[in-house]
């Protein structure tokens, strides 16, 4: 600990043992050769228990909340988001066990590089300093390129792969170039450096376009309207379990830091940047809404509704005040919950030993596996954001914050995508209990029963555990302000 | 404190329902036992909410059985409680479910997942006349819609699909806005409390106060549902399952009714004098209108259904007449038409599931085989067009009393609505139940079995109790209102002071 302590890495020390144990598997699978894969994907979930720990625990004195100068924080914030993040990871492992033997995909580099993407991810989460930010982003997104594409055999996973790959480049770039022109115009990297020059000399006409460029690459990275093209493609063609962990960790951790750039180094500047953000909001709920009305695949669905909740997350940011990251949080924690179940749920679709994903496939579940049918509908009506279920209380915090800010517009028009978007969620329900059944599908795979059922009660009993979690929500909205 | 009763009586039925989904087996056995202790459940409810009614101390104004727990600190609270005005909506609700459950007895589709449905469906709708809080009324009040989305949509008839998307649409672009609404009054006040919210009269600016009321008036409009936003209702009743959605058909229209009174008028008491031109209108056309369109019906729910939404005109015109006798009758009319409607709707169900069809003209001189029958739906058919000594009487009769205080011309328009409803509902039973039984389908029609009659005895007994002896319920209603009048005197009083001063 002193050699950390000396070393200024104190605050990183679960990312530092999350890297050490990627490599060492790495090593691992390199040298066992055959039959790597199953003692690798086990203890890269040891792994991941243990980062979580260690995030727990690390860095409760205020001394320990910052390393490497400052670059890298480890503040309530961070701390909430990585827990997430690390969870997240650990169930996208679990629930991609079966489905890797069954679709002769396993290997050891899978669950390597989904713990290097989570080692991006929590460096994204505690980014101070453009280049840690962009060294987190391009950790992650690099993994996730190759993570995308790992059904090589298959031209729809190698087309999600390289366009992801072409497309998340050029947003890199952006963000790399608004970068650049932050610190041309302000002098340093350093986000409380960045807020003290714009505190004391404005904002130059130089540094909104910077900023401009960073919001389009962050806009990427969460998928939000107009940088959403890729996220259908990518949904479809990458393996079902990847797009669990696609939709799940990576775009919290983006959302973690867009709300940490734009709260941090600009909060003088907060009425620029709100525009933009109600802009990419308002887009995002509306495409949301109505552009997955006509989708036939599952998985093509749950990428448009994944536009619209960021649009969701990204009300809350608007707001730009506690009270708004305070609904980010939240947001971000439910639907991580219920996405992750949605996508267990979606794993179980498999007919005679094979995973189907077209919506009609799902006709008359609730007659024939009466548990999956209920816990489906129920992440469902979550999703749509119906009251006692877990979607109505994200959506009701960031709408708290868009009121007191007073973007009413914003809220209103939020609201109505909502009702829009609850269509074709009513849709799946009708599919499932009103439609005639087909086959059974074949039983579930326990470890994706055992996440869906969870998350289907979380959905379900949220509201009576709403008060804890919203107090941890609003502590780590609180480290953002203080 | 002793017993939290509201809380006991809202989430009794989940005990309900934890027995049901416990039962293993699909078989006969299995139905008939998700049926009993369905049944059971819903008793219990009953005779628990009996105490809520006996111990209910009439002529006190505030809330009482009040219960308040921490929920989310520092945001909302879970609270509940009733006064004069909510407390009838809790028992009628009660009251009807165990009728509901036995008018679908003979459900044979899925009837674990039914039974549980309905359960559910009593706990959001007593939980949403007990909540004192805007935000537990809302989840209550909204989270309504998810039973009877599937209710409607698993066992309705040929067209339930259209219908239950329509009902749910409509319904959740209602509310949305009312959070909308709930959300800018916490802001503004602090809390979500509706006790802390009544006292603060007047607790917002009057410009505020027009803007909250017109988000609750959406969602409230659409619930009761108010012309012209009440297009879902004939499609969800006529294909909502027969016998069954009939009863829980009333009370969340009630929901709607419920909440002017509960919630929009006196948290925005400036609004309603600038309004009430508007809500006079709609009432209006909602009366003369739907009794209109009820005239040409040819399906014996859909008339049913028409027939309900002019009944609400009744209702919101008596709400906002602002009189005493005004509000006592539209409380009374709920409850009346609850009893009524339900009724209604049983008897529709009662030659449905004989004949399978709806059509009017598939029926005629049914009084040859079911004089019972006959009878029974007689009295229903009156206490629908508001004949004295039946309940509806006195609810109609109230609320154009009340309004006639303050408008002529509106009571005059609404009386005509009496008159056509006569019209519509005469000549429905004139079609149904004389003439020459000359249909072969009918010459072996049976008469009204003991489980029908048992439902629908009840019901009849009621409707006459209350058409002769209202003041039960009247009494109880009575200073809930008073109190509600004094403080909408006392916002308007304040804001004309306002004006006087800005004026000079």
């Amino acid at each position: 600990m002193s050699f950390l302590q000396s070393a200024d890495a104190a605050a990183a020390l679960p990312e530092i043992v999350l890297a050490v144990f990627a490599m060492v598997l790495l090593m691992l699978g390199v040298f066992r050769k055959h039959g790597a894969a199953d003692t690798v994907t086990s203890l890269s979930v040891l792994a991941l228990l243990v980062a979580g720990v260690l995030v727990m625990t690390v860095g409760d004195r205020a001394t320990l909340e910052a390393a490497f100068s400052g670059a890298f924080l480890m503040d309530s914030f961070a701390r909430v988001m990585k827990m997430l993040a690390i969870f997240s990871s650990a169930v996208a492992i679990v629930l991609s066990w079966q489905y890797m033997r069954r679709e002769r995909l396993a290997s050891f580099e899978y669950p390597v590089l989904i713990l290097l993407a989570t080692l991006g991810m929590m460096m994204m989460i505690s980014a101070n300093d453009l280049i840690s930010l962009y060294m987190g982003v391009e950790l992650q997104s690099l993994a996730l390129y190759v993570v995308a594409a790992l059904n090589r055999d298959s031209a729809r996973s190698s087309e999600a792969g390289l366009k992801y790959f072409v497309l998340g480049s050029l947003s890199s770039g952006m963000l790399l170039y608004g970068a650049s022109l932050i610190y041309g115009f302000t002098g340093t990297t350093a986000f409380p450096l960045i807020k003290n020059v714009i505190m004391s000399s404005g904002a130059s006409l130089g540094l909104i376009f910077g900023l401009v460029f960073v919001a389009a690459g962050l806009a990427f990275k969460v998928s939000a309207v107009p940088f959403h093209m890729w996220t259908p493609d990518v949904y479809e063609g990458a393996p079902t379990p990847v797009t669990a962990f696609f939709a799940a960790g990576p775009k919290l951790a983006a959302m973690a830091l867009f709300t940490r750039v734009m709260i941090t180094p600009f909060a003088a500047i907060t009425p620029q940047w709100q525009q933009i953000i109600v802009f990419v909001a308002i887009a995002s709920m509306v495409l949301g809404a109505f552009a997955a009305i006509g989708q036939t695949n599952i998985k093509r669905l749950l990428a448009y509704s994944s536009i619209g909740h960021m649009g969701y997350a990204l009300v809350g940011l608007a707001a730009g005040s506690e009270e708004g990251v305070r609904g980010v949080v939240i947001y971000m924690l439910i639907y991580l919950m219920t996405t992750l179940g949605v996508f267990a749920c979606v794993l179980a679709m498999r007919r005679d030993g094979k995973y189907v994903e077209n919506i009609a496939d799902l006709a008359g579940l609730g007659r024939t596996n009466k548990g999956l049918a209920f816990v489906f509908a129920m992440l469902m009506f979550s999703l749509a954001g119906i009251p006692v279920l877990a979607g109505f209380f994200g959506k009701l915090f960031v709408f708290l914050a868009a009121i007191k800010a007073g973007l009413i517009t914003l809220a209103v028009i939020g609201v109505i995508a909502s009702v829009v978007s609850a269509f074709y969620y009513l849709r799946i329900v009708k599919i499932i209990y009103f439609d005639e059944p087909q086959a059974a599908f074949d039983t579930m795979d326990a470890e994706v029963k055992l996440v869906a059922y969870a998350s289907g009660a979380f959905a379900l009993l949220f509201a009576l555990f709403a008060s804890p979690l919203t107090q941890l929500s609003s502590v780590a909205a609180q480290s953002l302000f203080h | 404190m002793s017993w939290p009763i509201l809380s006991l009586i809202t989430f009794l039925p989940l005990v309900g329902v934890a027995a049901i989904l416990l039962a293993r087996g699909d078989d006969a056995a299995a139905d008939n036992y998700a049926r009993w202790t369905a049944l059971w459940t819903t008793l219990a409810t009953f005779l628990l909410s009996l105490v809520v009614l006996f111990g209910f101390k009439s002529g006190v104004a505030g809330f009482q059985f009040t219960e308040t727990h921490d929920w989310i600190p520092g945001l909302f609270g879970y609270r509940m409680g009733v006064d004069g005005i909510s407390m009838p909506f809790v028992i009628l609700t009660t009251f009807l479910m165990p009728i509901c459950i036995l008018a679908s007895w003979y459900v044979t589709r899925r009837v674990k997942e039914y039974m549980i449905a309905f359960l559910v469906l009593e706990m959001l709708m007593v939980g949403v006349f007990c909540a004192l809080d805007l935000v537990l009324f809302y989840l209550f009040f909204e989270a309504g819609l998810i039973p009877m989305f599937l209710i409607i949509g698993i066992w309705g008839g040929p067209r339930r699909v259209y219908a239950s998307f329509k009902f749910f649409l409509y319904t959740l672009l209602g509310s949305v806005l009312m959070l909308l609404a709930v959300i800018a009054m916490y802001w503004h006040s602090g809390t979500t409390d509706i006790e802390k919210l009544l006292a603060l009269n007047p607790g917002f600016p009057v410009g505020m106060q027009i803007w909250l009321w017109l988000a609750f008036f959406a969602s409230f409009a659409v619930k009761m549902p108010m012309w012209p936003v009440h297009t879902w209702l004939p499609d969800a009743h006529v294909e909502a399952p027969t016998a069954g959605s009939a009863p829980p058909g009333g009370p969340p229209l009630k929901m709607g009714g419920h909440g002017c009174p509960r919630s929009s008028v006196p948290i925005s008491p400036g609004a309603p004098p600038s309004l009430q031109p508007l809500v006079y209108t709609l009432s209006v056309v909602a009366i003369v209108y739907t009794s209109l369109v009820a005239l040409m019906q040819e399906d014996m729910k859909k008339l049913i259904a028409y027939s309900s939404v002019a009944h609400m005109g009744f209702v919101t015109m008596g709400i906002f007449s602002m009189t005493r006798q005004g509000v006592d009758g539209a409380v009374f009319q709920m409850v009346s038409h609850g009893l009524v409607s339900g009724a209604l709707f049983l008897c529709v169900g009662v030659i449905y599931d004989r004949m399978h069809t709806r059509e009017i003209a598939a029926y005629g001189g049914l009084v040859n085989r079911m004089p019972l029958y006959a009878a029974v739906f007689m009295l229903f058919t009156m206490a629908n067009v508001g004949l004295p000594a039946t309940s509806g009487f006195v609810g109609e009769f109230l609320t154009i009393v009340g309004t006639f205080q303050v408008n002529t011309w509106v009571a005059f328009f609404a009386a005509t609505g009496v008159i056509l409803s006569a019209g519509y509902a005469l000549w429905l039973y004139w079609r149904v139940v004389y003439g020459p039984l000359d249909k072969p389908a009918l010459a072996h029609i049976p008469d009204m079995t003991p489980r029908e009659l048992m439902t629908l005895a009840p019901l009849a007994l009621l409707t006459l109790y209350y058409g002769i002896h209202p003041t039960p319920i009247l009494d109880v209603v009575g200073a809930s209102v008073e109190n509600l009048l004094q403080s909408i005197q006392t916002a308007v009083a304040g804001t004309e002071q306002a004006a006087a001063i800005l004026i000079k």
